[in-house]
């Protein structure tokens, strides 16, 4: 009988890795080829065989055509997809060590708190230190909030959805306060930096930063495929985990500096997305069940399928204009956010 | 290969557990009874190395528990907790392939299929192997969880009121499952609501009032009738059932 499902759950699994994969395909050449400058695919195609050293006959002779692709488009693209991977797994370990579906950076003020810790670095004046030094006074505000929300929102070894929501509420809040405090001393040039911040956008990506968000979400997504297991028995609850002979203490501490890590070089760079990390984990699960190693490698590459289909649309649905992803995301995750919590009432038969 | 040593636990000044001392060997299954607030949940926990005792020590196979690392007490002892809920949608066979995990990296993982099979099938829930964990009753949780547990395959098993949510004949089965694990020379420790239950399936009987061992022995030497009214405070018959104690309170 075991045998008999492990058939049944590689074919699913196979299905989500070819679907996700044309998906991110699909959405990379659209990104690349749409725009105020027209370019073809095979343009696209060209200009990323050249890249490779290899010559050919489609590649772009025009060196504005080049540059566009690679100066503008291809940084957004990347950009994109690292930060919807590390969102999204933020999500996943995130809903993992709190035991509960519905815990989410964005949510739960995660995202906020790093972005208080960015805005602070704007306002201070360290940002002048390089781009480095926002992420890190953006992780430093994600792993001061994260810390926050689990240590009030847990009684015995589970959150209540009731609980976690009102902590997340306190969260952003004195986020919220914080940044419209930081607003109101900042200077204009500032100013626009933090408005940039709390509605997101991956315009004017450079490569310079692609990289450290890269290389961050690398660290995360290795570190939590490595947790996989002890998540999978974090699931039986607390105790039961550390019958099983897990360190749930360590796990613990490890887990909440991921998702602040994640979550943190996430808006350091492109602002506060919410709602990547509850919807993107959430169809993965639906589609290859919840063991944590499948969906958190499938919440990754979801994640980046997300945000370049999120950010083409939020670049091309007003024509000439540039709508903040933050605000695309928003509008499919609330209503998806309201459809997960009526149903978990409705199971639950209340708010537990 | 447990033992328990003058151990007390005390919560705001208030005696939970007030020097007990206790052994559990091979191949018996010992029952915890006592009335509710007694402290039999609490002895479980310090027992099993959930609790570190305010005084006193447990060892197990003569280490002191608290010094043994996570990972390797989940391959000596095996603990059914009275709350067993999943919070993601994990399937059956899933949740009972959870108790191999304390294996995983050794070589008993290879008999990982064969172990959780047989787990399943003992507690009666191989037909549920494909069902999602979180769509079941309480009783098929209950058995789902102890298959967990006996997969677990430790020689120490510590069962929570385990037979609390089940109908009359998976609780004699749970009970069954117990006996014929102490057969294949494990200790199982055991807390238990029913005493004619208790009488029946365990070789020896520990009775918890107020925090302290009020007796320990074979189920007819601790239950008398006088003892169990003097502890529970109620007026009971005991029967003789087949070499068994049947308690009955008097009506």
């Amino acid at each position: 009988m075991v045998a008999a499902r492990s058939v049944n759950t590689t074919l699913r699994g196979l299905t989500l890795t070819l679907t996700l994969a044309a998906l991110l395909l699909g959405g990379i050449v659209a990104s690349a080829v749409l725009g105020q400058l027209p370019v073809s695919p095979a343009e696209v195609g060209g200009s990323l065989l050249r890249s490779l050293g290899i010559q050919n006959a489609w590649a772009p002779t025009d060196s504005i055509v080049e540059s566009t692709l690679w100066v503008v488009r291809f940084p957004r693209i990347a950009m994109a997809m690292v930060v919807g991977a590390a969102l999204a797994v933020a999500g996943a370990v995130m809903q993992a060590i709190f035991g509960n579906p519905l815990a989410e950076p964005g949510v739960v003020g995660v995202s906020s708190g790093a972005a208080l810790g960015a805005a602070i670095a704007i306002v201070v004046g360290v940002a002048a230190l390089g781009d480095s030094a926002i992420a890190l006074f953006a992780f430093v505000g994600g792993l001061l909030a994260t810390l926050l929300v689990y240590f009030v929102s847990r009684a015995n070894g589970r959150t209540e959805v009731v609980t976690l929501l009102l902590t997340g509420i306190a969260v952003n809040a004195f986020a919220g306060a914080g940044l419209a405090f930081l607003l109101f001393v900042a200077d204009s040039g500032s100013r626009e930096q933090i408005v940039f911040w709390q509605l997101g956008s991956l315009n004017g990506s450079r490569w310079s930063e692609v990289l450290i968000v890269a290389l961050v979400t690398a660290i995360g997504l290795v570190a939590a495929v490595v947790l996989a297991r002890p998540f999978d028995l974090l699931a039986l609850g607390e105790r039961n985990a550390r019958h099983l002979g897990v360190n749930v203490e360590r796990l613990r501490i490890v887990s909440i500096v991921i998702v602040a890590l994640l979550t943190g070089v996430a808006v350091a760079f492109v602002g506060i997305i919410a709602f990547v990390g509850l919807v993107v984990p959430h169809a993965m699960r639906m589609a290859i069940g919840p063991a944590h190693r499948p969906l958190i490698i499938a919440s990754a590459v979801g994640g980046a399928v997300l945000l370049v289909l999120s950010d083409l649309l939020a670049r091309s649905v007003v024509p000439g204009g540039d709508l903040p992803i933050g605000l695309l995301t928003s509008l499919i995750g609330g209503p998806f956010f309201f459809y997960l919590l009526f149903r978990q009432r409705r199971q639950s038969g209340g708010w537990a | 290969m447990i033992s328990a040593r003058n151990v007390s636990v005390r919560l705001d000044s208030r005696a939970i557990l007030d020097d007990v001392s206790l052994d559990v060997a091979p191949g018996e299954v010992l029952a915890l009874v006592g009335p509710n607030g007694a402290g039999k949940s609490t002895l479980l926990s310090v027992l099993s190395g959930d609790r570190k005792p305010d005084s006193g020590t447990v060892t197990i196979d003569g280490r002191d528990i608290g010094g043994i690392r996570h990972a390797e007490l989940a391959r000596l002892r095996a603990v059914l907790t009275q709350e067993n809920t999943v919070s993601f949608p994990f399937r059956v066979s899933e949740v009972v392939a959870m108790g191999r995990s304390p294996w995983s990296r050794t070589r008993d993982s290879r008999d990982d299929v064969a172990v959780v099979n047989d787990a399943l099938a003992v507690t009666d829930v191989a037909h549920l192997s494909e069902r999602r964990f979180t769509t079941l009753s309480g009783g098929e949780k209950a058995r789902v969880s102890l298959a967990r547990v006996l997969a677990q395959h430790t020689p120490v098993v510590f069962l929570d009121e385990p037979t609390a949510a089940l109908d009359l004949r998976h609780q004699e089965e749970v009970m069954r499952v117990a006996r014929s694990m102490a057969a294949d020379g494990r200790a199982v420790v055991v807390v238990l609501h029913d005493l004619s239950l208790a009488g029946a399936y365990s070789d020896r009987l520990a009775l918890v009032a107020h925090g302290t061992l009020d007796a320990i022995g074979t189920p007819s030497e601790v239950l008398t009738a006088e003892r169990v009214e003097r502890v529970y405070g109620l007026a009971v018959d005991l029967h003789d059932v087949g070499g068994h104690p049947v308690v009955v309170p008097r009506r």
